[in-house]
């Protein structure tokens, strides 16, 4: 009975911060699931291809895999270079996933951006299971998610409100969890590092390659300042 | 479509697989029953607050300055939302907001 109570308390931490990802995520699963229905995919498409790549951009280059040429070794590099960023996410959960039992497997299966935004900066109440908490943020997402693609790939043809500009709601998410990790942390190195080492990257290889110049920079910048942050951060505690 | 069932199935694995790997890789060189090397402690304390940042770039990567819009709209609904969070630090009054003006801003005006 204890176990259970935890576990709706986890619940009830979880679901209000997914309630943006709710938003943007049922948006841009419909957008997702009516453009393989545009491109002549059956709904059963969009459906398993949600619930199994989990990677929004991605399921969108995966469509269009699907119309070209069959090339596997492309579209496994290909994934590799778009999804690069997953990496980062997995060595900064590396410590926060620990401890939490068998859940750990799906909630690296589920680390999408939004999963990862949320869990490294959720502040979670001492006497609630944080592994829960986590748990029912990246299954929450996965589940919007799905459930967009299969709105989209079984009605896709019937929407008519006009949803220019909706997914607008991704970025200010990010803009959002931006700003309170300014307001929380005490040095903006690593922000900054972040934000100024992307725009460059951006400017220099443009939108479809920068990410990966991106991260090598990011990385070289930071182990570059480690001695200095780390003794920042020794200071303080 | 040029491909068939089989060459679907495959394909869609690749990219499942691709998917996966660049997940759980970090996890698998660094299992939690070992002690995670210093410097990956290190890169997963500060790497969490730049990648945001590298998030938020990412999401505006296809925001042009020189054509169509000039990114204005980005720039009014971003500026929006921070001077909606520093004053009221309500996430979903911020997110809504920005949102709603986005989508008015490229259906009505731009």
């Amino acid at each position: 009975m204890k176990k259970r109570n935890q576990i709706i308390n986890a619940f009830r931490i979880a679901f209000p911060n997914t309630v943006p990802i709710f938003a943007g995520f049922t948006f841009l699963g419909i957008t997702y699931g009516i453009y393989m229905n545009s491109l002549g995919f059956n709904a059963i498409y969009p459906i398993l291809m949600s619930l199994l790549i989990f990677a929004g951009s991605m399921e969108f280059v995966a469509a269009n895999l699907l119309m070209g040429v069959f090339n596997p070794i492309n579209a496994l590099f290909l994934t590799l270079m778009i999804n690069a960023r997953h990496l980062f996410y997995g060595i900064s959960m590396l410590e926060k996933y620990r401890g939490t039992g068998k859940k750990k497997w799906y909630m690296i299966f589920g680390l999408c951006d939004e999963s990862f935004a949320i869990n490294s900066t959720i502040d979670v109440p001492k006497n609630v299971d944080k592994g829960w908490v986590m748990f029912f943020v990246t299954m929450l997402n996965h589940l919007y998610w799905v459930l967009g693609a299969t709105i989209g790939g079984i009605f896709g043809s019937f929407i008519t409100f006009n949803t220019e500009g909706l997914d607008f709601v991704m970025t200010a998410l990010f803009v959002v969890i931006f700003i309170e990790q300014w307001m929380k942390e005490k040095k903006h190195h690593g922000t900054i590092a972040g934000l100024g080492l992307s725009t460059v990257s951006l400017i220099i290889f443009g939108g479809n390659s920068f990410i990966i110049p991106a991260m090598f920079a990011i990385l070289g910048l930071l182990t570059l300042l480690r001695k200095q942050l780390e003794k920042v951060e020794v200071k303080h505690i | 479509m040029t491909m068939n069932i089989t060459q679907q199935i495959i394909a869609i694995a690749m990219v499942v697989v691709g998917t996966m790997l660049t997940r759980f890789l970090p996890f698998i060189v660094f299992p939690s029953d070992k002690p995670t090397p210093k410097y990956v402690q290190y890169l997963g304390k500060v790497l969490p607050s730049a990648v945001i940042g590298l998030l938020v770039i990412y999401c505006l990567k296809d925001v042009s300055f020189l054509t169509g819009s000039h990114g204005i709209p980005e720039l009014i609904a971003v500026s929006l939302i921070a001077f909606l969070h520093i004053w009221k630090r309500n996430m979903l009054l911020s997110i809504a907001g920005g949102t709603i003006i986005y989508m008015m801003l490229v259906q009505f005006v731009f």
